[in-house]
């Protein structure tokens, strides 16, 4: 038994030394790999080493000068950007008409609008619109507005468009149209070869909802400096401008709602400067009305949709002649036929606030066709006739919007 | 000058006196759709006084920001967001204008459930606008899947409790239940589903991932031939030949978008159908809470893919 259990001992101390040799050799596998694995990692660190820039010069005693903390180097914090392009092109026979207000050339890009959007801290955002012309840059808006005042109030500080009927507070790339109409260039622009027409000022604007039931009704003054086109010119500091307006908005159907609204504006006009001197002291008061009626099938908003527009502009502006009261208005409608067609009209007619003889008409046609919803490219056939001498003005514009970065809501 | 000043202030401060009332018990929530209204009213019950904006039957990517939703902001406690981009073309304007400062995002007043769910198709490498209306933080129809609709719940569950604590117990109980009827509701429509799984459908516009994550099917294509934009003739034809070679004849489509290209393609194909489904609650007039929302788009979809398996 004792003998029988030699060859069984031997073969096990045999196995145990295979084990450990194995072992060994297993280690001494392991070793060469780390070694590898170390040389590979030393030569891939030297290599990044020597691709790093060297450390900025330190300071004075050594230390490098700390400006800001992370945060400030990234993007986290930026404003929302975006740009909003729009080329116009005009042809066709004016016979002066297009020579006398807002003429435009054969091609121009008319406007590139930067916007900057952000909020700036739990009380307040802010908006900035930058107008880049071909020959210059115009803050058209810079404001800041307080959404979380007691008392429900929301104010806005900083320059921009005045709260005076309906489309005074659209940019120009938001119009159903290329142009805006002749009222706005008569009554409200008062400059007829400015193209971006309207009042556009720095001051406050104060505006609150007023309890009316289930009727929304806001009511809005704003106090600005005074100075805006020729429709507003002071000569002195407090020579400001004031506007109000009272918005009321209804729902007829969840398809279909109006919007009426009542505004009146008064400010100083530069007419009475003789030799710097303002011994007129002149002034322009405004009344405007605007009514807006929409129609949205909700089962099929992205097919089918009509806006309805009117505004009716009275100017009363004392002058060295006398008093000249002036009245104009426009009538439009859009109709959107298919998910990127829209087809359009506009009848306008208006006096000039400074010459209430002379009576400027015109009707527009407008088509206009959404690739997406970042782009539009849109056809307008103008004829107009300038009431001064009675010249009659064809045109043939067209318009090519495109947007890139931030897009926000669009005005309702 | 001064005298037309002094009107103008007299306006201003006359405007400041008799600010809202709001009822003394109920927590008035305004929600951007319906999905999310169904989930609060479950969660809050006769607590909370519940407000939509969207109509489920409305595309929620564009919705008027009209002024009578100012009004309903105005007057909200509470505001819940769907997030995601999803309302970024309409709802800014409407807080800013709201004067409540109590719904200013980062406010206790505006929760944005989309926080915590689980959110597919974020992009990855740089994405443009090249691909159409791509959202960059993930696909925001994310409702749609009954999981996140518990997430959801939970989410409004604690925020009412934050913004009303007596209540706490209460929600927390109501939670509870609509969890159980959830849980129940879910098992049923994933043994209905159960035989479809892997089945490879066409939807029209990219609303559905969640959805079909959840019960297991494929969609193998898309109406629109990128996010937002409409079908193009092209795109049209190949998207034929691709659901004809992978035998393919089902086309879900939300109730919004014209069923004028869905319905010529599956002309082209023998056995083809378009189903329209409701994308959320009140999409159509029977769905009119949550768990609605996928009975009925369960049955209609069962259905149809049985009908398309048999023949």
């Amino acid at each position: 038994m004792l003998l029988g259990m030699v060859p069984a001992v031997s073969a096990q101390t045999a196995d145990v030394q295979a084990l450990r040799q194995e072992i060994e050799q297993l280690r001494k596998e392991f070793e060469a790999i780390q070694q590898e694995y170390t040389d590979r990692l030393n030569a891939l660190e030297a290599s990044l080493a020597a691709s790093v820039p060297a450390p900025a010069p330190a300071g004075a005693d050594g230390s490098l000068p700390v400006y800001s903390g992370a945060t400030a180097t990234s993007k986290i914090f930026n404003p929302d950007i975006g740009v909003i392009g729009n080329f116009i092109s005009a042809s066709g026979e004016s016979r002066g008409g297009s020579e006398s207000i807002a003429p435009l050339p054969f091609a121009t890009l008319q406007e590139t609008e930067l916007s900057l959007q952000a909020i700036v801290d739990p009380y307040a955002r802010a908006d900035f619109f930058l107008a880049l012309g071909e020959e210059g840059i115009e803050v058209e808006e810079g404001y800041v507005t307080f959404p979380t005042l007691p008392g429900g109030l929301l104010v806005k500080v900083g320059k921009f468009r005045a709260n005076l009927g309906r489309l005074n507070a659209f940019h120009n790339h938001s119009l159903p149209w290329i142009d805006r109409p002749l009222v706005m260039f008569n009554l409200l622009g008062g400059s007829p070869l400015e193209p971006d027409t309207g009042i556009k000022d720095a001051g406050v604007s104060v505006s609150r909802l007023i309890p009316a039931g289930n009727l929304f009704l806001e009511a809005t003054g704003e106090v600005f400096r005074g100075e805006s086109g020729a429709v507003f010119e002071p000569s002195r500091r407090s020579d400001v401008s004031a506007v109000g307006r009272l918005r009321a908005y209804a729902d007829f159907t969840e398809d279909t709602n109006i919007e009426i609204g009542g505004s009146y504006a008064r400010g100083h006009n530069g007419s009475g400067v003789i030799d710097d001197v303002d011994v007129g002291r002149f002034t322009t008061d405004l009344w405007a009305a605007d009514a807006t009626v929409r129609w949205r099938p909700l089962r099929q908003t992205a097919y089918r949709s009509f806006v309805g527009r009117s505004e009716f502009v009275w100017s009363r502006r004392d002058q060295p002649g006398g008093l000249q009261s002036a009245f104009g208005y426009y009538l439009s409608g859009e109709y959107q036929l298919a998910r990127r067609w829209f087809i359009g009209g506009r009848y306008d007619w208006s006096e000039r606030a400074d010459d209430a003889t002379a009576r400027d008409w015109g009707n527009s046609a407008v088509l206009t066709f959404w690739p997406s919803e970042f782009t539009q490219i849109r056809g307008q056939y103008r004829r107009t006739r300038y009431g001064d001498d009675r010249r009659m003005a064809n045109e043939l514009l067209l318009q090519a919007l495109f947007t890139i970065g931030a897009h926000g809501a669009h005005p309702f | 000058m001064s005298k037309k000043l002094s009107v103008l202030a007299a306006v201003v401060v006359a405007c400041v006196v008799g600010t809202t009332a709001h009822a003394q018990g109920t927590l008035r929530v305004v929600t951007s759709t319906e999905d999310l209204a169904s989930i609060a009213r479950e969660v809050g019950g006769d607590r909370v006084d519940v407000t939509a904006l969207a109509r489920g039957y409305q595309d929620p990517h564009f919705v008027d920001p009209k002024p009578s939703f100012i009004l309903a902001v105005n007057r909200a406690d509470l505001y819940i967001a769907v997030g995601r981009d999803l309302e970024l073309g309409w709802l800014p304007p409407l807080i800013t204008s709201s004067r409540n400062a109590n719904v200013q995002p980062g406010a206790s007043g505006y929760l944005d459930v989309s926080r915590n769910v689980r959110i597919l198709e974020i992009p990855t490498g740089q994405i443009t606008r090249a691909m159409g209306d791509v959202h960059p933080l993930g696909n925001p129809h994310y409702w749609l899947d009954p999981g996140n609709g518990r997430l959801i719940a939970a989410a409004i569950r604690d925020k009412l409790s934050e913004l009303s604590p007596a209540d706490a117990a209460a929600f927390a109980e109501r939670y509870d239940d609509f969890d159980r009827r959830l849980l129940a509701a879910e098992a049923r429509w994933d043994s209905v589903m159960a035989p479809h799984r892997g089945t490879k459908l066409v939807t029209y516009h990219r609303s559905w991932p969640n959805f079909m994550e959840h019960f297991g099917l494929e969609v193998m294509g898309y109406v629109e031939p990128k996010p937002g934009i409409p079908p193009s003739p092209l795109h049209t034809l190949q998207l034929i030949e691709e659901m004809k070679r992978e035998a393919v004849g089902l086309i879900v489509v939300e109730p919004y978008f014209s069923l004028r290209t869905p319905e010529a393609i599956v002309n082209q194909l023998t056995g083809g159908r378009v189903l329209v489904l409701a994308p959320s609650v009140g999409g159509v007039d029977e769905v009119t809470d949550y768990i609605e929302l996928f009975d009925y788009n369960v049955d209609l979809l069962a259905e149809a893919l049985q009908e398309s398996a048999g023949r």
